[in-house]
């Protein structure tokens, strides 16, 4: 299986601002019921989209600036701390990504979030709460100026400015070396694997 | 040298380094339900692989079950096609599944420990961050995304970094009217909701030593709430006296091998840990939660946080948690009007928290303005409480006694707030629009608090309604 090597996302952004935003927010659990992943794009952040009347609210999500992300599926997410805690649901991030969104950027990540997300090849960058700051107000002031993610060189930059941004070496070395999906790497041990699994008394129901 | 249990896990299942650093490692049992491994067989296909151990993964349904309807088909038709499909799969592939008819149906993260699955120093996977639960026995066991639900069928092994280790001590007794429940909402108070980030945490101390295994399955469930991806308790007798004699432990003939090895894993005195938090049990009061972050909570004879007590940050989540629950800064919790009570959930639908409400609600009723709902967390559950007769309590005061699954505690079935009721429940989750309305609001709090909320149809301290 060979994947793209994602070194680097420049894209416009968008920023939506708070702290543990919780895949339950991202993606309620009514859009679960479903045995595919197709679709849930539209139903990103629904119940912060539509109020219980129905109508739109005022949210990030709704602004133009995210209309033009998901026509050009591509698109960075300016978050902030803890994003993404709590489900492990995948639909989350797949839902985000199948909106436009194909890198984040944010203060911390959930642990089982972050994971989903280069899974998919999407990088999740982190920056220090003051860049946040900063990167988060460019973005709002400057929507038309694309933002760039490099994963390569661990910055953010946008117009004449540049972040310096995180993510654990692993997740970096994946995507830069096209290997984010690790189903090749894991398929190629099954000799270790049948090793270890010997060694396992439970494994053979004792 | 000395290590902990994390680490013994961690080097007995390590298969190998993989090229990008990260630890190739097995996993020895791995559990599914109907939301998070369609995807997960649909890839599967895709990619012509087959399940590598198909006798390590077990499958049940819970999300999605309604509670309240026995037969099929269900008038949901995607709950009806979403079973079907996990039907399918494990049949397709050879996987144990634990179906609505077999009488062993239940919430994922009870049917494993029930069924003598869940053992001392294994490692556990499922698509489901409450896994950690499992590690009340000593397992290391994680919540993943489906595309690693994948990677666990196709290979039996997992991409993974090593997790540091915070050991977590709770010394001393808890005071009547204060539950398990009651500790890992403080502990969640204290670390915060991303304290746990990058951590597994090891819970132990007198405190944990007294407590039963359900009592450390309701600890450990709610890890992923303090962001710590699992955490676990070392195993002791207690840990073995549970698993001897259930359907999947070791045979008569392999139980001493079995409890020798499982008692190898436990830390060794002296080990290192990356950091250590020590608490008293005197200290800690039946907690509730305010606010739509599990941390968001004060005991219930606090008054909630006045906004400018907080600093910027919290005090942003705050005040978007005022406004949700559509309660004031500065005032107190108790006395607040309940429309819903919730008792079930993988953090507290066990047998005990049945038995344990069922001895205060004898003789009491359920408010006129509440509606309240009891489902047990799994159908052995069920089945052991209607022996017991406890089913009549419930009913006779007031509850609704339902089937087993996760019911409201995410209502993916037919079980929802409606409009902004506010819901007492024994769940782990408080996030805006958790219990199936938009507008809905969830406090969090032990089981004897959701039935002190019950009959007086408000917050109220169960020490107090039922003289504890
Ligand atoms: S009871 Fe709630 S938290 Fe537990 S598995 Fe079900 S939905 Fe998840």
């Amino acid at each position: 299986m060979s994947l793209a090597k994602i070194t680097q996302v420049k894209a416009l952004a968008l920023a939506v601002p708070g702290d543990d935003i919780d895949t339950d927010r991202i993606i309620p659990a009514r859009f679960l019921r479903c045995v595919t992943f197709d679709g849930l794009g539209e139903h990103a952040f629904r119940d912060e989209r539509t109020g219980p009347d129905g109508k739109e609210r005022p949210h990030p999500m709704n602004s133009a600036q995210a209309g033009r992300i998901a026509i050009a599926k591509q698109g960075v997410m300016v978050v902030g701390f803890n994003f993404g805690c709590g489900s492990s649901r995948e639909h989350a991030p797949q839902s985000l990504w199948r909106f436009g969104f194909t890198a984040f950027v944010g203060g911390s990540f959930a642990e089982i979030f972050f994971g989903n997300s280069t899974t998919l090849g999407v990088p999740c960058l982190t920056l220090s709460k003051e860049d946040l700051a900063e990167c988060d107000a460019f973005v709002r002031a400057n929507p038309d100026v694309e933002v760039t993610v490099d994963v390569e060189k661990l910055t953010v930059s946008a117009g004449a400015k540049t972040w310096k941004a995180g993510i654990a070496a692993s997740a970096r070395d994946g995507l830069v070396n096209g290997k984010w999906d690790p189903i090749a790497d894991l398929l190629e041990g099954s000799e270790p694997v049948a090793k270890t699994a010997a060694g396992l008394a439970y494994v053979a129901g004792k | 040298m000395a290590k902990t249990l994390f680490q013994k896990v961690w080097e007995a299942h390590t298969v190998r380094k993989l090229p990008n650093g990260q630890t190739q490692l097995f996993i020895g049992t791995h559990l599914i339900h109907e939301v998070t491994s369609p995807q997960a067989f649909g890839m599967l296909r895709d990619l012509g692989l087959k399940v590598k151990f198909p006798q390590r993964t077990f499958a049940t349904v819970d999300h999605i079950v309604p509670t309240n309807e026995l037969k099929e088909p269900y008038s949901d038709p995607i709950a009806q096609e979403m079973i079907e499909a996990l039907r399918k799969n494990t049949k397709d592939y050879g996987i144990r599944f634990f179906d609505t008819t077999t009488g062993t149906q239940g919430i994922v993260h009870m049917v494993g420990p029930e069924q003598g699955i869940t053992q001392p120093g294994t490692t556990i996977a499922c698509g489901d961050s409450h896994t950690a639960t499992h590690g009340a026995f000593g397992a290391i066991a994680f919540g993943i995304g489906t595309t690693q639900v994948r990677d666990v069928l196709a290979t039996q092994t997992l991409a993974l970094s090593p997790l540091k280790v915070r050991r977590i001590e709770v010394n001393g007794k808890l005071a009547p009217g204060v539950y398990a429940k009651d500790v890992i909402l403080h502990i969640i108070r204290v670390l915060g909701v991303n304290g746990g980030i990058g951590f597994a945490y090891e819970y132990a101390g007198t405190t944990f030593d007294g407590f039963s295994l359900e009592e450390r399955m309701t600890v450990c469930n709610m890890s992923i709430e303090g962001g710590a991806r699992c955490g676990y308790v070392n195993p002791d007798q207690k840990t073995f006296d549970y698993i001897k004699g259930k359907p999947f432990a070791p045979k008569a003939a392999d139980w001493d091998a079995a409890v020798a090895r499982w008692a190898s894993f436990a830390s060794d005195a002296g080990c290192q840990y990356d950091d250590v938090k020590v608490f008293k049990a005197e200290d800690i009061r039946p907690t509730v939660t305010w606010g739509i972050t599990p941390g968001q909570a004060v005991f219930i004879d606090e008054k909630m946080p006045a906004l400018e007590t907080l600093n910027a940050a919290d005090r942003q989540t705050a005040e978007d948690a005022y406004a949700h629950m559509k309660l004031a800064p500065n005032t107190p919790i108790k006395g607040t009007k309940v429309d819903v009570c919730f008792l079930g959930s993988c953090t507290n639908g066990r047998i005990s928290d049945l038995r344990e409400v069922a001895k205060y609600l004898k003789g009491r009723k359920v408010s006129p303005n509440v509606k309240a709902i009891v489902v047990p967390g799994s159908q052995l559950t069920a089945i052991q409480a209607v022996h017991e007769g406890l089913d009549k309590i419930y009913i006779e005061a007031g509850f609704e006694w339902r089937g087993a699954g996760c019911s409201m505690c995410l209502a993916m079935n037919p079980d929802k707030l409606v409009g902004d009721q506010l819901c007492a429940s024994s769940s782990n989750r408080n996030f805006k629009g958790r219990q199936g309305s938009q507008t809905g609001r969830t406090v969090l709090m032990s089981p004897l608090m959701v039935a002190a909320a019950a009959i007086t149809g408000q917050v109220a301290d169960a020490r107090e309604v039922f003289k504890v």
